[in-house]
């Protein structure tokens, strides 16, 4: 494969981004929106030629002997600071990344479509496709890195395009406030990132991710028997990196940040905060996959991470009432959902009998993949009830299912997506990461197993809450109706790619190795997990069918936790304690009073002696020529009379 | 009657004190600058004299006095620019007036 193509992937983004940021005053909005499309649209079919040819060509460098090659397309020096600290960019070509360039590609233009519709007759609409396209262009960056240098580069870009688009309405304060907690949260992980590369790049002496997965038993080497705190060195370095894909991935105790980032514009939600930005945690994981193998404690650390922050986001999930919040909360459960499944992961080869061990990585990066597409949907088919209803809250809506028939039944195969019920796509990754958490540990498949039938009845719940219940009164005055064609298209692309997903041969194309592996379903894990989403979801529909006393019961019946639920386990009234209270409070405040009663009253004090002293003389200054000159005079007099004096 | 420097320097003394007296108390603007030129004429006129009876045979002074009158000419002509300048902008030559020019 030439240069060409991906040089293009990654220069047509920024391209674009440059393109609509200078020029995108002088332009229409619907010039700047068709450019936009279209240069996504480009990028998305080369990305599709790309991976398509790497996955599809049997070319014997990228498939040799029935082993998928990582490969580095290219790898230019970028900046060399020192014979071996040399910063490189470039293209690294292997499954995971080649997935990573069809799923980019495909939402962003999707959203790139659907904001069309949506974002019409907003403020700043060719500045909103600007970041778009900024947030493509470091999205793919990251995931072609080569080295983990890189990856931190665009890791940062990611997160301060998150930050722009959060703010896109910087006119709310609530916006304002939600993208610079998004901001402060991840780069507080992402400090930890830094940390972790540099303890392990100290040992290692390389940036590169194939000279450290290739052989990771000499990173275990070369780091040593160096421990610090009683946990070995190379340990450290994992977690630290791990963490900041907790930053990004919004595992508990940093996931606070996702469900304020709903502020922004819902197409944002559906690229940035379901789909793409917040799997980089997971991808980062992937990444290092064989690195993190060697270390068993960082593995369980990533797998309690994940099964807590999954249950967590879950319960949290059913007692949310802005529809987005209860998305946001799901992403965050699917999420940690697929970091309990890479780190229930190992590598080598079977262990327990026919089981396949790496078995985790295929179906955490299936479910990636699956998550992604259904998830989008649901925060594209939320965006078009907010549209038609003009508010977050379910308690707005209720009964839509006969006004906007389109986004009821796409909205409906995503909840059944995620809900884990065949033949949708989720159903045949959440069942491939099941079988692996039973594999590993029957624990952890069993609370997993839980999990999922929470998904399947806080998505139900949300799904008859907008469509059944009770029809809101205000229909009357404000008949809703299905959203335009920009953005139906997506919805009903989105919809059908979550039917047939599922039935991607996912296990030929991408596993931790390259060796391809055959999807088979799991009979006893398969038939528990549609029981359990059945029986969820047969709650649900009794629930929530049509208005009734039966929740405001249940609700009565534990009043306690449902309340902390719905305060998400007040874990955003801690940061605030933690954070005003104490560092603010306790710190900051004994600190800001030394600056300003000593430092400042220093200056303060010269400031005013010589104002004063201005003052007291600023009358001389009568701009009066001949009482100038006189005083010139007298003054040249007086030092004549002093040199005379001195000299007799 | 023998010339010593003295009378010389005398009258230049009495010229400079004249200069700078006018110079304080006119308020008209040429009259100040005639008082200056008056103080320009008496440094002159000192020039011309120490060069005649310090170091006889030599010109440096009388040069020297020859540069300060082109000098002030072209000095007065500038002060003469700026004085009708302020008469046209204020309609006056006081220099009281002038004082607006602090702020």
């Amino acid at each position: 494969m030439g240069t060409t193509l991906p040089i293009l992937i990654l220069a047509l983004p920024f391209f674009m981004f440059l393109l609509l940021g200078i020029g995108g005053v002088k332009m229409s909005k619907k010039v700047a929106g068709i450019l936009g499309i279209l240069g996504m649209g480009t990028t998305m079919t080369l990305a599709y030629i790309v991976a398509f040819t790497y996955f599809f060509s049997g070319d014997p460098a990228f498939i040799l002997d029935g082993v998928r090659q990582q490969l580095s397309v290219f790898d230019v020096t970028w900046l060399a600071f020192t014979e071996k600290l040399v910063v490189k960019i470039g293209f690294l070509l292997d499954p995971i990344s080649a997935m990573m360039l069809v799923v980019i590609t495909t939402i962003s233009f999707m959203v790139h479509l659907y904001s069309w519709g949506y974002m019409e007759g907003e403020r700043g609409f060719q500045r909103y496709y600007a970041y778009l396209s900024l947030f493509s262009f470091s999205m793919l960056g990251l995931v072609v890195a080569t080295n983990i240098f890189q990856m931190y580069i665009f890791w940062e870009l990611v997160g301060v395009s998150s930050f722009l688009l959060i703010g896109f309405f910087y006119r709310l304060p609530s916006a304002v406030s939600a993208s610079k907690k998004a901001f402060i949260v991840t780069r507080f992980a992402d400090l930890g990132f830094l940390l972790g590369i540099l303890t392990l790049t100290y040992f290692t002496d390389t940036f590169n991710f194939i000279d450290m997965t290739s052989n990771p038993m000499k990173v275990l080497a070369e780091t040593g028997g160096a421990t610090f705190m009683g946990a070995s060195v190379l340990t450290w370095a994992m977690v630290l990196i791990f963490t900041g894909g907790m930053g990004k991935s919004a595992m508990l105790p940093l996931h606070i940040w996702l469900p304020d980032a709903m502020e922004g514009p819902t197409p944002v939600s559906a690229l940035i905060h379901a789909a793409t930005m917040v799997v980089a945690g997971v991808y980062l994981v992937a990444r290092m996959f064989p690195v993190y193998c060697v270390v068993e404690a960082s593995m369980t650390f990533i797998t309690v991470v994940g099964a807590i922050t999954a249950f967590y986001a879950a319960v949290v999930a059913c007692t949310q009432i802005d529809i987005k919040r209860v998305l946001a909360f799901s992403t965050i459960s699917q999420i940690a959902f697929m970091m309990v499944s890479l780190g229930v992961a190992r590598d080598g080869m079977p262990i327990h009998g026919e089981h396949y061990t790496g078995l985790g990585y295929m179906a955490g990066m299936f479910h990636l993949f699956t998550h992604a597409m259904f998830k989008a949907l649901l925060f594209l088919g939320a965006g078009a009830l907010i549209h038609a209803v003009h508010s977050n809250d379910y308690t707005k809506m209720g009964g839509l299912r006969k006004y906007m028939p389109i986004t009821h039944w796409t909205f409906l195969i995503g909840c059944l997506a995620i809900a884990g019920i065949p033949p949708f796509s989720g159903f045949f990754s959440k069942d491939e990461m099941l079988a692996a958490m039973f594999n590993n540990n029957w624990i952890w498949g069993a609370w997993m197993t839980m999990v999922a039938g929470l998904t399947a009845f806080y998505m139900f719940r949300l799904y008859y809450l907008i469509f059944w219940w009770e029809e809101n009164p205000e229909y009357e005055h404000h008949k809703p109706h299905d959203a335009p064609w920009q953005m139906s298209v997506p919805l009903i692309f989105l919809a059908a790619v979550s039917c047939v997903a599922g039935f991607i041969p996912f296990g030929e194309l991408v596993t931790w190795n390259g060796v391809s592996y055959h999807i088979h379903l799991e009979a006893p894990v398969a038939c528990t997990s549609i029981i359990v989403a059945l029986l969820a979801i047969a709650l649900a529909t009794k629930m929530y069918i049509k208005k009734n006393p039966l929740p405001e019961k249940f609700r009565n019946a534990v009043p306690g936790l449902w309340t902390a639920a719905h305060h998400r386990f007040y874990w955003d009234e801690i940061y605030l304690f933690i954070t005003h209270k104490i560092i603010f409070g306790l710190i900051c405040k004994p600190i800001a009073w030394f600056d300003r009663h000593v430092i400042d009253a220093t200056m303060d004090g010269f400031a005013k002696v010589s104002q004063k002293v201005s003052f007291a003389i600023r009358g001389m200054q009568s701009g009066n020529v001949q009482a100038y000159v006189l005083w010139y005079f007298f003054g040249a007099v007086a030092l004549a009379l002093i040199t005379w004096i001195c000299l007799l | 009657m023998d010339l010593n420097i003295l009378w010389y320097l005398v009258p230049s003394v009495i010229m400079f004190c004249a200069g700078v007296y006018g110079f304080v108390t006119r308020k008209n603007m040429i009259a100040m600058l005639i008082s200056l030129e008056l103080m320009l004429n008496s440094a002159d006129l000192n020039f011309v004299v120490f060069n005649r009876f310090l170091f006889p045979g030599q010109m440096e002074g009388m040069v020297f006095s020859l540069f300060a009158i082109a000098i002030a000419a072209a000095e007065t002509a500038i002060a003469i620019a700026i004085i009708i300048n302020i008469y046209r902008a204020i309609g006056s030559t006081d220099i009281v007036e002038t004082n607006k020019m602090k702020h």
